[in-house]
């Protein structure tokens, strides 16, 4: 099945510049028709587009506010990035408060779920027979790139869901409990979420793996309605049930310091992600035991659906987390393993974007594109639409493109035409 | 069949960290022509080793990689101090590597043994004082 994307392109406002073409990891992006065009199979939706773009004609596509019914008991499912938002802020029940005194009929911190996949993460980690390093699971665009690019890699990955989800399963279950009269039907689970990954994620749920989350809205949205909100507010109600653990889980290096083992590595950005993966696929690191990688540059603080600068966000949240108890939730005493409704049951596959349909026709297109790269200037300068020389090359190999889109091969091209003629001329 | 793929490698002995960047790039390009995953990880591997190898003791050389559809051949040519005793040297443990290569992690004499490994037929070829050529296989 085709993977279902939340980051997407408004021809109207795209004027076909190279900022996006340039920073796609992935090289999925290339500029057709005076517009930018994404490649589905390639993008991971990573939002380095939306973050780039001086025309913000990249758009992440999740729900709207209004989107929402208003009949049904709607539950606020928010990141822990989303307390990372507000100035001179002491105290989170503010802004659960501020999501009641919206609409939301109840709320459920995802950061409490992020304390129980913690709990259960270190017990698992306890096992002898696990694959090492452990790498979370918690952000998509990691596993949608080790799904394309890193097939030793998906055998490590955390196969406990990521906290969103379970936490949307847990709020779900809440209401209920609280209010025998709810049935599930009833209930809508609302993700307020800091970036598209997360919204992809929740699109791409099979029926195996089915999703709780009902809805997906940004963080930037509910800020703009909460700021008016909480400045009315004189006492909040005392709903927060996180601790200093699952706060923490909002920037890099949380939820790898919450396992308590000391042989990890937390990264951060998509670039020095993807040098890592690439590093540990190669057999590289042998001495660690966990791996957090977090596409966008500080985690989820940096997602860019989110509004303030990741690395204000982030001090905010440690004064925020300065009083906290350590961690507020934990799973069963006595559980050895991971519960069944908490474990990730689709399997990650190694699906990569090859050249040709066979082996014999692979080769022949490769040795066709190293021909053509070496007609190239090799400067890079996205002018034919592609991102660098060798994905041109292979763009005409594909078929996609042809070379006279190259102007500085065109105009060598000229160039030695005009000498011919001035030759011929001056010969006579 | 037309003209066979060819990757040719100038392995520079100069730069010490910019070893193992021929290895990444076949890896790439093996990737995209879409070889099984244990394939690419076979090669890599031996293609890793065998430059380390040429940066360490022979101060770079040329490694050229020709992919055919049923087999991917790695050839490493230097014109390094040439191997003395192939034989020990393909011992697990034996190196041969200066101390502050040690200290980096590398020579640890797993280097040729790893290459072997990894490829269904590797030869070497070797004369003191002239150099050392080494020819490796993966069947695919």
């Amino acid at each position: 099945m085709p993977y279902k994307h939340s980051v997407s392109l408004n021809v109207d406002k795209c004027r076909g510049c190279t900022h996006c073409l340039k920073h796609c990891p992935t090289e999925a992006i290339r500029i057709r028709g005076g517009h930018a065009v994404i490649n589905a199979s390639r993008c991971i939706d990573c939002g380095e587009c939306i973050r780039v773009c001086p025309y913000n004609a990249k758009k992440a596509s999740c729900d709207k506010l209004s989107d929402i019914p208003k009949d049904k008991w709607k539950i606020a499912v928010p990141a822990p990035a989303l307390f990372g938002q507000f100035d001179n802020l002491d105290d989170m029940d503010y802004v659960l408060s501020g999501l009641l005194d919206y609409g939301f009929d109840d709320v459920y911190e995802v950061a409490r779920s992020a304390e129980i996949v913690s709990d259960y993460t270190r017990r698992y980690m306890k096992r002898k027979d696990i694959a090492l390093p452990v790498i979370s699971s918690a952000c998509p665009v990691i596993e949608r790139l080790i799904s394309l690019r890193y097939p030793y890699l998906a055998g490590n990955l955390l196969p406990i869901l990521p906290p969103m989800e379970i936490a949307a399963m847990e709020a779900k279950r809440n209401a209920m409990a609280k209010n025998p009269s709810l049935k599930e039907e009833d209930i809508v689970a609302v993700f307020i979420s800091p970036c598209p990954a997360k919204a992809s994620y929740v699109k791409n749920r099979t029926e195996s793996a089915k999703t709780n989350v009902d809805f997906v809205v940004s963080i930037s949205d509910i800020y703009f309605e909460l700021i008016g909100i909480m400045k009315k507010q004189t006492t909040p109600v005392p709903v927060s049930r996180t601790g200093m653990i699952g706060l923490g889980w909002a920037s890099t290096g949380g939820e790898a310091t919450a396992v308590f083992n000391d042989k990890y590595l937390a990264a951060d950005g998509i670039e020095n992600v993807m040098r890592v993966l690439e590093e540990m696929d190669n057999g590289a690191f042998p001495e660690l035991e966990f791996v957090e990688l977090d596409a966008c540059p500080g985690g989820c603080v940096g997602g860019v659906m989110t509004v303030a600068n990741p690395f204000i966000a982030k001090a905010r949240l440690g004064s925020l987390r300065r009083y906290l108890p350590v961690s507020q939730n934990r799973a069963p005493d006595g559980e050895a393993g991971i519960p069944d409704e908490l474990s990730v049951k689709d399997k990650v596959e190694y699906s990569p974007v090859s050249l040709g349909e066979d082996m014999n026709t692979s080769i022949k297109m490769m040795s066709e594109i190293e021909r053509i790269r070496k007609l190239l200037p090799g400067i890079d300068c996205g002018s034919c639409g592609a991102p660098t020389c060798s994905a041109f090359a292979s763009d005409i190999v594909r078929g996609d493109a042809s070379i006279e889109e190259c102007i500085v091969f065109m105009r060598k091209e000229l160039d030695s035409i005009r000498n011919e003629e001035k030759s011929s001329g001056g010969s006579k | 069949m037309s003209e066979p793929l060819q990757f040719v490698f100038d392995v520079s002995g100069e730069n010490f960290t910019s070893a193992g960047e021929a290895s990444v790039t076949v890896k790439k390009n093996l990737r995209m022509l879409g070889f099984a995953p244990d394939i690419i990880r076979r090669v890599a591997i031996a293609m890793y080793e065998g430059e380390i190898n040429m940066v360490i003791h022979a101060g770079g050389g040329v490694a050229t990689v020709t992919v055919f559809p049923d087999r991917i051949e790695m050839v490493l040519d230097d014109r390094g101090p040439g191997i003395a005793d192939i034989e020990l040297a393909m011992r697990e443990g034996f190196s041969t590597a200066p101390d502050n290569i040690r200290n980096l992690g590398f020579g640890a004499g797993m280097g040729l043994p790893n290459m072997k490994r990894n490829t269904d037929s590797m030869k070497i070829e070797s004369e003191l004082g002239k150099g050392t050529k080494i020819t490796m296989t993966v069947n695919t």
